[in-house]
């Protein structure tokens, strides 16, 4: 397909990439304004880094970043494994008694409004605190368990696309060779589909690193995620650090993706050249 | 051989068993006490919920059940308000979204491959990117002093700055663009697996481009047209954070609304109950469109 494309079609294009860029450019350039008015720019003492300079003497930031990625690593490794275990039932155990309900069980916490999602969780972590007097208190614990409950939900779409397109023949000769189920899924399942599980882990992580609206129905006091400790600052209008803390972030994010992307591409196609060396005849 | 079957049989269960009690304790419980707490009213007490059970004064067991919160939330025009603006806004936006998404994605499938994969990550990456912080680039755009306002001055476009912060516009214009990625994406998907010999048929037949577009494009991809917009649409009714940041205090939604019952009136049944009705809101609005889909494929 090199057809060339319509005028108009590329028009889109381009005012849809500008109009999903030029915010976050704009962002990025009045990080470096030193007034402290943020939309006026102060061309006489600009560009500044004194604004990133104030980020790092926050501690009520750096703290609430410091948490937010505790929760984010464990919630993603959590929702992973989770995740992934959904999707093999889903996609492996055929007809089970209750796929249905699993199956919307497994969809719905992606489309749910955040809200009912996060006064549910709270709901029921009261409950139990009064029922069985666990868990104690609301924090780190009771996001990480709410954060984790959404993500899987994600985790599972990614890691079952990548295994439904999945060539069996592998696993059944392993089988055949006397390989126990178990040995099986570490050695053969578990590296082929590795992509989508590295892909499933960074969106969780992201997902909860990023979540405002339920995070801030189960959290307690004491307990500031870098998202409410934004959300506070920001209701309040723009203010200077921000954008430099969002240039960050965007930078960061930016990195990682693509560099995990170029990774994992890189790898598909090494594998893809052995297993057409492995497939010629001598 | 029969061990073997046996503990084949018990790992199958216990692979299924984990995830499932998670997503049953955790996520559908969870809704069921909502439901419950929407029948409660509320109490001067730490949880402020009046409880469902209860013992009399000669120990028997009572269950209480006030319908209070629905013949509130039905009776008073301000939530009913509420209800009808968040459908308005998740409606607009989701169409909106479909008319810049659809040409988008149409471009993104029709590139060269080397373009694709980097248009794609370009469509994947404000997904990525901060949800809370793309919603926050556009108060600094759209503030008094401004660069819109103040490209708009320069132009001569208009006299004095416009009040584009705290409209309905903003919140709009919020909508679409946080939420533009999740239409793409489906529509995207759908026009790839498109096979490109159809319109080639079409073209052979005398069928001019757009003709082509109307009558094989668009009904072929109708799936992804579907999905995008359920994916937009959902979650843009109980959206809390684009009108809460963009909206003005007239901008009534539902989300704003529920969270505000919650946090500032601490009315935890209440909440209940307007969390309740949301949900058979967008389950009604599912059903029904699976419905028309359906009759659709039968009737083709």
């Amino acid at each position: 397909m090199n057809k060339r494309l319509s005028p108009f079609v590329l028009t889109m294009l381009v005012l849809g990439f500008a109009f999903l860029y030029v915010p976050i450019l704009m962002m990025v350039i009045y990080s470096f304004n030193a007034s402290r008015l943020v939309t006026v720019w102060d061309s006489v003492h600009s560009p500044t880094l004194k604004w990133y300079a104030e980020l790092f003497e926050n501690s009520d930031i750096l703290d609430a970043a410091r948490l937010s990625f505790r929760i984010a690593a464990v919630n993603a490794t959590g929702a992973t494994i989770l995740g992934t275990l959904a999707a093999f039932c889903l996609v492996r155990f055929g007809k089970f008694r209750g796929r249905a309900l699993f199956i919307a069980l497994t969809t719905a916490p992606m489309v749910l409004p955040e809200v009912i999602t996060g006064l549910s969780m709270l709901l029921l972590f009261v409950a139990l605190e009064q029922v069985i007097g666990w868990p104690a208190g609301r924090g780190a614990l009771t996001i990480t368990i709410a954060h984790m409950t959404f993500c899987m939900a994600y985790v599972t779409v990614v890691v079952q696309a990548r295994l439904s397109t999945f060539d069996r023949s592998l696993e059944e000769a392993a089988l055949d060779l006397g390989a126990r189920p178990m040995k099986v899924f570490f050695l053969i399942t578990l590296p082929i589909i590795a992509p989508s599980v590295v892909s499933g882990w960074l969106l969780a992580f992201i997902l909860s690193w990023d979540d405002l609206v339920i995070t801030s129905f189960v959290s307690g006091p004491g307990s500031t995620t870098l998202p409410q400790l934004i959300f506070s600052k920001v209701r309040l209008g723009v203010s200077p650090d921000i954008n430099a803390l969002a240039t960050l972030l965007v930078l960061t994010v930016t990195l990682v993706v693509v560099g995990v992307g170029l990774s994992l591409q890189r790898r598909e196609r090494r594998l893809s050249l052995e297993a057409q060396a492995a497939g010629e005849p001598l | 051989m029969r061990d073997q079957v046996k503990a084949w049989r018990l790992g199958r269960r216990l692979i299924l068993g984990i995830p499932y009690a998670w997503l049953i304790v955790f996520f559908l419980v969870p809704l069921l006490i909502v439901f419950g707490i929407s029948f409660s009213t509320p109490k001067l007490s730490m949880p402020p919920i009046e409880p469902l059970l209860s013992y009399g004064a000669d120990q028997v067991m009572q269950v209480r059940l006030y319908a209070s919160n629905y013949t509130f939330i039905i009776g008073d025009s301000l939530y009913l308000a509420a209800f009808a603006n968040s459908v308005k806004v998740a409606l607009i936006s989701t169409l909106l979204t479909l008319l810049i998404g659809y040409p988008m994605a149409y471009g993104i499938a029709r590139t060269s491959a080397q373009w694709r994969n980097i248009l794609f990550l370009l469509v994947i990456l404000p997904f990525f990117t901060s949800f809370l912080l793309r919603v926050y680039a556009w108060i600094g755009l759209l503030s008094r002093n401004g660069p819109i306002n103040a490209i708009l001055l320069k132009m001569g476009v208009i006299h004095a700055p416009l009040a584009l912060l705290q409209t309905d516009f903003a919140v709009y214009l919020g909508m679409v663009y946080s939420y533009l990625p999740f239409m793409i994406l489906p529509l995207y998907s759908a026009i790839e697996k498109l096979d490109p010999s159809l319109l080639e048929a079409a073209a052979d037949l005398g069928c001019r481009p757009i003709k082509a577009f109307f009558r094989v494009t668009l009904p072929l991809t109708s799936e992804g047209i579907l999905a995008g917009c359920l994916l937009v649409f959902i979650p843009a009714v109980g959206e809390y954070v684009i009108p809460a940041l963009l909206g003005g205090p007239g901008t009534l939604m539902i989300g704003r609304v529920l969270w505000d019952e919650f946090f500032n009136n601490r009315d935890w049944p209440l909440a209940s109950g307007v969390a309740v009705l949301t949900l058979m809101l967008l389950v009604g609005f599912v059903v029904v469109l699976q419905r028309v889909q359906s009759e659709k494929v039968v009737s083709e």
